[in-house]
C-alpha cells in the first residue's frame, strides 16, 4: 500500500467512531435475526457447548480428587 | 471437588457472558456491527493470558527463592494454559480482523499484506513464540532440578519480553487495532458502559476457567511427582 492510501486509511480509522456517532441510524445490525427469535438458537447452541465443556472439566476435577484421596 | 465456590462462580460468569454477550444491547458502530460482541470472547483471551502468565512468573520467582518442585510445576502449568489462551486470542483475532479490517475494494492479498504488517500481530506472535521456547527449553533438559532452575530464569525473561512486544511497541506504530492511544477495552472512550456490564464479568469468568484447568494440571503433576518419589 502506498503512503497516501495508508494515510487515508488511518484517517478513516480515527474518524470512524465520530462518523459512527453521526450516523448510528444507518448501521446494519442483526435486528431481523433478533425479531425472528433465531438468535435464541445461537444462544442455545453456545450455552450447550459451554455446559458440556464445564461438565467435562468438573468430571476431571472429581477424578483427580479421587486419585488424590487414593494416594494418601 | 476442592474449594468449589469459585468454580461455580466461573460457570455462572461464563453462562452470563455467553447469554448476555449475545442478547444484551451493544452500540451500533459502522464496520464492526454485531462483531463488536467478540469483545466478550477475543479480548478476554488476552486478559486471561496476561493474568495466567503473571501467576506463572510469580511461581517461577518463588521457585528461585525456595527451590521446591511444586513451584516449578505451578509455573509450568500456568504458562501452558496462558499459552493456550494466547493462541486462542491470536486465532480469534485473525478471524475478526479478516472480516473487519480487510478492504473490500482491494484484492484479498493486498488486505492480507496490510494485516500481516500489523505491529500488534507481530508483537503477539513474538510473545507466543517466546513462551513456546519456554516449553522447548524445559523439555530439552532431562535433569529435573536443572530444568526447573533454568526454566524459572527463562520464564522471568519471557515475561519481561511481553512488555515491549505486546504493550509498548504496538502503541508506538500506526495500527488498525483499536485502543492505539491507551489501553484497548479499558479506555473510557472506546468501550460503552453497557458493554462493561458484560465485559468485566466475562474477563473474570474466562480467567477463572483458565485457573481451574491450570490447578487440575498442577494437581496431576504433583500426583505424578509423588509417584516417582515412591518408586
Amino acid at each position: 500500500m502506498n503512503r497516501a492510501r495508508r494515510n487515508i486509511a488511518l484517517l478513516a480509522a480515527t474518524l470512524a467512531p465520530v462518523w459512527a456517532a453521526a450516523q448510528t441510524q444507518t448501521v446494519e445490525m442483526a435486528d431481523r435475526m433478533r425479531s425472528e427469535g433465531k438468535i435464541y438458537v445461537v444462544v442455545a447452541v453456545l450455552a450447550t457447548i459451554l455446559a458440556g465443556l464445564l461438565l467435562y472439566v468438573y468430571a476431571l476435577d472429581r477424578r483427580i480428587t479421587r486419585m488424590e484421596r487414593d494416594e494418601r | 471437588m476442592r474449594r468449589s465456590w469459585w468454580k461455580i462462580a466461573c460457570a455462572a460468569l461464563l453462562a452470563y457472558a455467553v447469554v448476555g454477550g449475545l442478547l444484551l444491547p451493544v452500540p451500533a458502530i459502522r464496520q464492526l456491527q454485531e462483531t463488536i460482541r467478540n469483545l466478550y470472547f477475543h479480548v478476554c483471551m488476552w486478559f486471561g493470558m496476561m493474568i495466567l502468565f503473571t501467576v506463572s512468573v510469580v511461581h517461577s520467582i518463588r521457585f528461585l527463592r525456595n527451590p521446591a518442585l511444586r513451584h516449578d510445576i505451578a509455573a509450568k502449568e500456568y504458562a501452558g494454559v496462558g499459552l493456550v489462551f494466547g493462541l486462542l486470542g491470536y486465532g480469534t483475532g485473525a478471524i475478526w480482523a479478516a472480516y473487519t479490517w480487510a478492504d473490500p475494494n482491494n484484492p484479498a492479498y493486498a488486505s492480507f499484506g496490510s494485516i500481516v504488517r500489523e505491529p500488534k500481530l507481530i508483537g503477539a506472535a513474538m510473545a507466543i513464540l517466546a513462551y513456546l521456547a519456554y516449553f522447548v527449553l524445559r523439555d530439552s533438559m532431562p535433569d529435573i532440578d536443572r530444568r526447573a532452575r533454568v526454566s524459572a530464569v527463562y520464564n522471568v525473561f519471557a515475561y519481561a519480553l511481553l512488555f515491549p512486544s505486546i504493550w509498548i511497541v504496538p502503541r508506538l506504530l500506526p495500527s488498525l487495532h483499536p485502543g492505539q492511544e491507551g489501553n484497548p477495552a479499558l479506555n473510557y472512550n472506546d468501550i460503552d458502559a453497557r458493554m462493561r456490564l458484560v465485559f468485566y464479568p466475562a474477563v473474570l469468568g474466562w480467567t477463572l476457567l483458565g485457573v481451574w484447568i491450570a490447578t487440575l494440571r498442577i494437581r496431576l503433576g504433583l500426583l505424578q511427582e509423588k509417584r516417582w518419589n515412591h518408586e
